[in-house]
């Protein structure tokens, strides 16, 4: 147990290190570096001598060589120091530390909704195989999987306006943008949430409905099931006892690759949708070319997935204490 | 089966047949009612694609006088309930006095007759915007369209800000979503099966180093990654460059699932009693990879494309709706959504992003079918 976690945990550092070269390469990507992007957009009609240009890339090390410059860099990221943004005149680490934590505040809810919306009737769907509810869910998972995020939310939008005159567009309402956090906050933002779940949860739902139900039609057709039935066990006790159990956990498991999928969905579902959340302020990093900025958000969300799955390897061993020993 | 049956001598009637696993595999696929539908469908929009100049009526940058029309479809049956030849009614423009937005009427007493392979714009057949070398000797000037109306613009899908025609504009994105989906598809396959190949023969650390890399790109989120490598793409690029470009993006974070699967299915294959057989025959370790572990997870692999394509469709369709992917003039029908950027357009002139948003969907639903169909047909187990 403690060896696997331990190992665990090593490779998700190795995967960080990886994660933080793709996230300095991209930093690194535009032609021109930040300090021509710096000059150009903040001097205005205000012109730099040559000098202080100089001055700032050595400040920055611009002039040494791609390893020694990541190198500065990582180890300044990991003293928690992340940079200034020029476009907002801010540090990156403030920026984020406004932005994360709403990304989240859609992000873990929509990922705990998923599964529990989308295992239940997965089970459902595998028991009554081809019956008309099934052959709806599967309908709906198909439509699900097909319509991008972002025409999802614009759909919703011109339903929105078009229909219930409503603007469904952002996180809170007009009179607690600005305020400052409290109870009421709170609640607004709740009553806020659902459209952003409900848009950036459907095609995570829809695929794993359709692995839940693959795994359990598998399962169904095991010996042991038939064996359980002979025995005479009562039918919800013998489903619920064994073969949801067994299938359950390689559901769980695609928590590696649903958690990415929520916060790559959120991104563009929050420009679409204008939520102060992180996708906005990348989109706008990205345009204008503020590198420090866009890469550290790329590197917190990567990090956010990380950890992500490394809890979800934990809870698996729980439900699924085989697999430490594979 | 019954043993007599086994037994039997092949009659002259019924001789009996040796079916190969390729063919087995096609009969599955056909059972499959959904699939081959699917595919059908997608094989005509590929070449109703490349045939883009002959099944639009127009040129998709020829501007119109009528802006912001409404689709105006093609009707067989007129006002009074008779069936006639397919028509089109005239659209007459009224302005609304507060906002000074353009307000269509349908005209039923003018009625436009329908006329088919008539003499339009001239255009080229290939690729829009992407002339490939290799298609030069194919760019033949053509005027003569599928249909077009004496007297009246045709817009069956509508028109958008500068009156071009949606339909036209609809036909000639396909050639770029379509193909850049195919096409980054097998970049990456290629990339994929190597470092996927590598990693399951050799082992050791070479395939834990391309193992962690992998696990590397799955855990960043796709969507932010792509939009960090496609903003660094010189937006005074030409179209062809920037196709090329964001190909080449789009395959870069997408290889990744297919070297998972090469890598398992060649660990599974290597330890296979044919691949000892060649081994022990003399086989170079080239001629064993190319003759036979290739071949043998080549069902793997075709699955592997169907399901692949429809993710880069809507990959380059995210990116180049946020406006780091395509950008205009390049038409796809990414680029097509960019108009719903606006509010007005969203609420206002719904058809000039329903339209696009309709072909993303049913394309990526096509190719789900036919990849669900494939897998269905590759699994030998699966009843």
């Amino acid at each position: 147990m403690t060896a696997y976690v331990i190992r665990r945990f090593l490779q998700m550092i190795v995967i960080m290190l990886i994660v933080s070269i793709v996230a300095f390469i991209v930093i690194q990507l535009p032609p021109g570096d930040f300090v021509d992007a710096y000059v150009t957009t903040i001097s205005g009609g205000e012109t730099f001598t040559q000098e202080t240009i100089d001055a700032l890339r050595a400040q920055f090390g611009l002039d040494e060589p791609f390893l020694i410059q990541y190198v500065k860099w990582i180890s300044n990221v990991l003293r928690g120091n992340y940079g200034v943004s020029f476009q907002h005149q801010r540090t990156v680490a403030d920026l984020l530390g406004e932005r994360l934590p709403l990304t989240l505040a859609i992000t873990l809810p929509t990922a705990v909704l998923v599964y529990l919306i989308a295992i239940p009737i997965g089970i459902y769907s595998a028991l009554n195989q081809y019956s008309l509810l099934d052959y709806l869910f599967s309908f709906v998972g198909f439509i699900g999987l097909a319509i991008p995020n972002f025409l999802f939310a614009i759909i919703l939008l011109y339903i929105g306006s078009q229909y219930f005159d409503a603007n469904v567009a952002g996180l809170f309402s007009p009179e607690y943008e600005l305020a400052p956090w409290s109870f009421g906050k709170f609640l607004d933002l709740l009553s806020n949430l659902w459209i952003p779940v409900i848009v950036v949860g459907t095609a995570g739902t829809a695929g794993t409905i359709r692995v839940m139900r693959g795994m359990m039609l598998d399962e169904m057709r095991q010996p042991y099931v038939e064996t359980a039935r002979a025995k005479g066990l009562s039918e919800a006790r013998l489903i619920f006892k064994y073969p949801v159990r067994v299938a359950i956990s390689p559901v769980l498991s695609t928590i590696g690759f649903v958690l990415p999928a929520l916060i790559s969905g959120t991104a563009i579902v929050a420009i679409v949708l204008n939520l102060p959340t992180t996708g906005p302020l990348l989109l706008n990093a990205l345009l204008a070319q503020d590198m420090l900025l866009a890469g550290s958000m790329i590197l917190f969300l990567s990090l956010l997935t990380v950890i992500g799955t490394f809890v979800s390897d934990l809870l698996l061993i729980w439900a699924d204490p085989r697999i430490q020993f594979e | 089966m019954p043993k007599d049956q086994v037994a039997n001598p092949p009659s002259e009637e019924s001789p009996l047949e040796v079916v190969s696993p390729q063919r087995l595999m096609w009969w599955k696929f056909r059972r499959h009612k959904p699939a081959v539908f699917s595919g059908i469908l997608l094989l005509l929009a590929y070449v109703g694609s490349v045939f883009a100049g002959f099944f639009a009526p127009y040129d998709p940058l020829s501007r119109g006088r009528n802006l912001y029309m409404p689709p105006n479809p093609p009707r067989i049956i007129d006002s009074e309930g008779k069936l006639r030849a397919p028509f089109v009614y005239g659209m007459t423009m009224s302005r609304d006095l507060n906002t000074l937005r353009p307000i269509y009427t349908v005209n039923t007493d003018e009625i436009y007759p329908l006329h088919f392979l008539v003499r339009g714009d001239e255009y080229k057949i290939g690729l829009h915007g992407v002339p490939l070398n290799a298609l030069r000797p194919l760019h033949i000037r053509l005027d003569v369209r599928l249909f077009g109306a004496a007297g009246a613009p045709v817009n069956f899908f509508g028109t958008d800000q500068l009156g071009r025609d949606l339909y036209s504009r609809l036909i000639y994105g396909a050639q770029i979503s379509l193909s850049i989906g195919l096409a980054s598809v097998f970049l990456s396959l290629a990339l994929g099966l190597i470092l996927g190949g590598i990693s399951g023969l050799y082992g050791g650390w070479v395939d834990s180093l391309i193992q962690r890399v992998i696990e590397a790109i799955i855990a960043i989120p796709s969507i932010p990654l792509w939009m960090g490598l496609a903003a660094a793409i010189p937006r005074d690029w030409d179209p062809v460059q920037q196709y090329f470009a964001i190909l080449i993006v789009l395959s870069l974070i997408s290889w990744t699932s297919t070297a998972r699967v090469a890598r398992g299915r060649f660990l599974a294959v290597r330890e296979q009693d044919f691949v000892m057989a060649a081994r022990l025959y003399g086989c170079s370790q080239w001629r064993i990879i190319t003759r036979h572990l290739i071949p043998s997870i080549m069902s793997y692999v075709i699955v592997n494309i169907t399901l692949a394509v429809p993710r880069i469709i809507l990959a380059e369709t995210a990116l180049s709706f946020l406006g780091i992917g395509l950008n205009p003039p390049t038409i796809s029908w990414g680029v097509l959504l960019q108009a719903a950027q606006d509010n007005l357009v969203v609420h206002f002139y719904p058809w000039m992003w329903i339209g696009p948003a309709l072909c993303v969907i049913v394309a990526v639903l096509a190719f789900n079918f036919v990849g669900d169909g494939a897998r269905d047909a590759a699994d030998p187990f699966a009843s």
